[in-house]
């Protein structure tokens, strides 16, 4: 019987990875992510979770064990976020293409300098190209389930691709909510056989050479690189499928659905509307409630899986609304703007409808965004509505 | 003598454009990587095996009665013909056809 519980948004993901039964977890501590590794250490000293925890030096080496790990057939899990993962890129960039189901939360972090140890999105945003599904939590209950479909997504046969939860640092990592925790026997037939390695193993019975070195420019080499970049994005475009199917399952079996790929918030009548991605939304969604009583027809279009990038559930939102407002939690620092509103613009483009698009970045080293900021948001978005133009990003905590 | 210590597994089980596997390490054609090859006395040969435990691509290969090299693999290293205890290797320069 599933049991409710009171903790923060590391201690749910760490009970996500309890009740998907990982044969090894390897994780190095980096605030805000500390506490997750904490009661992973603390599960498996408990025999909560019955796993090898491996301690290793440091994140390049958490990955790389865990890579040899599930090609030996183990059900993984890490943690980590912000420069933790800039010291891990080295295999992170090596997983996608390997396509080794890994599931890994980052504890979303602003990126230095200057020093900064709080909640952001600037690390899950600048590893976005790497290949990994990126799923982005919205509060702690979410986070517990997302961590256990992330399984079922990473190890579906036509997927096969590491996934990052991501959670915002502080907001969603220390912020405590009532959980529930669904029974175990539920969880099992909900994940069913774990299938790591039957596509790449380390195994004496099927002896073959993992990640050969392909030829060079005169051989076929670059041929079978491109098949096998190809076979990655095939793999990426499925998962839109996947992630929706297992979340539409999660739904049926445990009672709480979520939008898999783009939630729609008052948006059947909205002149326009808000996007907003993770943790931010709540405060979000109430602004946008405050404004309705006032007359206001906005609504909200938040962003759950950022990759693969949901452009059709993204354009099925926009083209009900005739501006849009982005806020990002991170810089693209070459755009002058954030990476969600430029993505946004693409979709725009595929729509063939040009509106007017707004670029908020907020959130930045911890910053909350409050009702007040998303009220100053609506307020911009309709200006531009009405044919103000907003030029450059509106800098919502200066 | 490039025998595997077990038989490969069938490798048309898996999809051709998921993951980057072979059944033996020769995918990458190395031998026109090279500047000398190596020339096998067969004479001098005992087939004692030298060459085939160091070769660092495992590309010696085993005839009738001497051990050569795969000269699609071979890198023209050297290192066959330095260890060969019985100097019946020589790196001949590789020239122009």
């Amino acid at each position: 019987m599933s049991k409710t519980i009171v903790c923060d948004g590391n201690e749910a993901a760490a009970w996500g990875v309890a009740l998907a039964k990982p044969d090894m977890v390897a994780v190095y501590p980096i605030t805000p992510q500390s506490s997750l590794a904490e009661y992973l250490s603390q599960f498996v000293a408990d025999g909560i979770i019955k796993a090898d925890l491996m301690d290793v030096e440091g994140e390049h080496s958490v990955l790389s064990v865990l890579q040899g790990a599930c090609l030996a057939g183990a059900r993984t899990f890490t943690a980590s976020c912000g420069q933790g993962l800039a010291f891990m890129f080295e295999p992170y960039f090596r997983t996608p293409p390997l396509r080794l189901p890994i599931v890994m939360s980052l504890v979303t972090r602003d990126g230095i300098t200057p020093q900064c140890v709080w909640g952001g999105q600037q690390d899950a945003m600048t590893v976005r190209e790497a290949g990994w599904i990126h799923m982005f939590c919205e509060n702690v209950q979410e986070i517990l389930d997302t961590v256990v479909m992330a399984y079922k997504i990473a190890e579906h046969r036509d997927v096969m691709l590491p996934v990052n939860v991501n959670h915002d640092g502080n907001y969603l990592s220390y912020g405590v909510e009532k959980v529930e925790l669904p029974d175990q026997e539920d969880v099992n037939a909900f994940l069913g056989e774990k299938n790591t390695n039957w596509h790449a193993a380390l195994d004496p019975e099927r002896p073959m050479a993992v990640d050969p070195l392909t030829g060079g420019a005169s051989g076929a080499g670059p041929a079978l690189f491109v098949r096998y970049r190809k076979g990655l994005c095939k793999g990426m475009q499925n998962a839109l499928r996947v992630i929706t199917e297992v979340h539409e399952e999660w739904g049926r079996r445990f009672g709480r659905f979520y939008a898999p790929l783009v939630e729609e918030y008052r948006i059947e009548d909205a002149e326009y509307a808000l996007m907003t991605i993770g943790s931010m939304t709540g405060a979000a969604k109430d602004a946008v409630d405050e404004m309705r009583e006032k007359g206001e027809k906005v609504g909200l279009i938040k962003i759950k899986t950022f990759r693969p990038f949901p452009l059709d559930a993204l354009q099925k939102a926009l083209s009900r609304v005739k501006a849009v407002g982005v806020v990002d939690r991170s810089v693209s620092f070459g755009w002058n703007s954030g990476p969600m509103y430029q993505e946004t613009l693409s979709a725009l483009y595929f729509l063939d409808q040009r509106i007017p698009a707004v670029s908020f970045i907020g959130g930045l080293a911890g910053a909350d965004i409050t009702v007040e900021d998303f009220k100053r948001v609506i307020a911009t978005t309709r200006a531009a509505l009405k044919g103000k133009a907003v030029r450059g990003p509106v800098w919502l905590n200066e | 003598m490039r025998k595997q210590a077990k038989r490969a597994f069938d490798e048309s089980t898996i999809p051709n454009d998921l993951c980057p596997i072979a059944t033996e390490l020769a995918v990458l054609k190395t031998g026109d990587w090279r500047a000398e090859r190596p020339v096998v006395d067969r004479d001098r040969c005992v087939k004692c095996a030298t060459c085939w435990v160091y070769c660092p691509t495992q590309c010696i290969v085993e005839k009738a009665t001497w051990f050569e090299a795969d000269l699609e693999i071979c890198k023209g290293c050297g290192i066959c013909a330095q260890e060969c205890p019985h100097h019946a290797i020589t790196m001949v320069e590789e020239l122009e056809e």
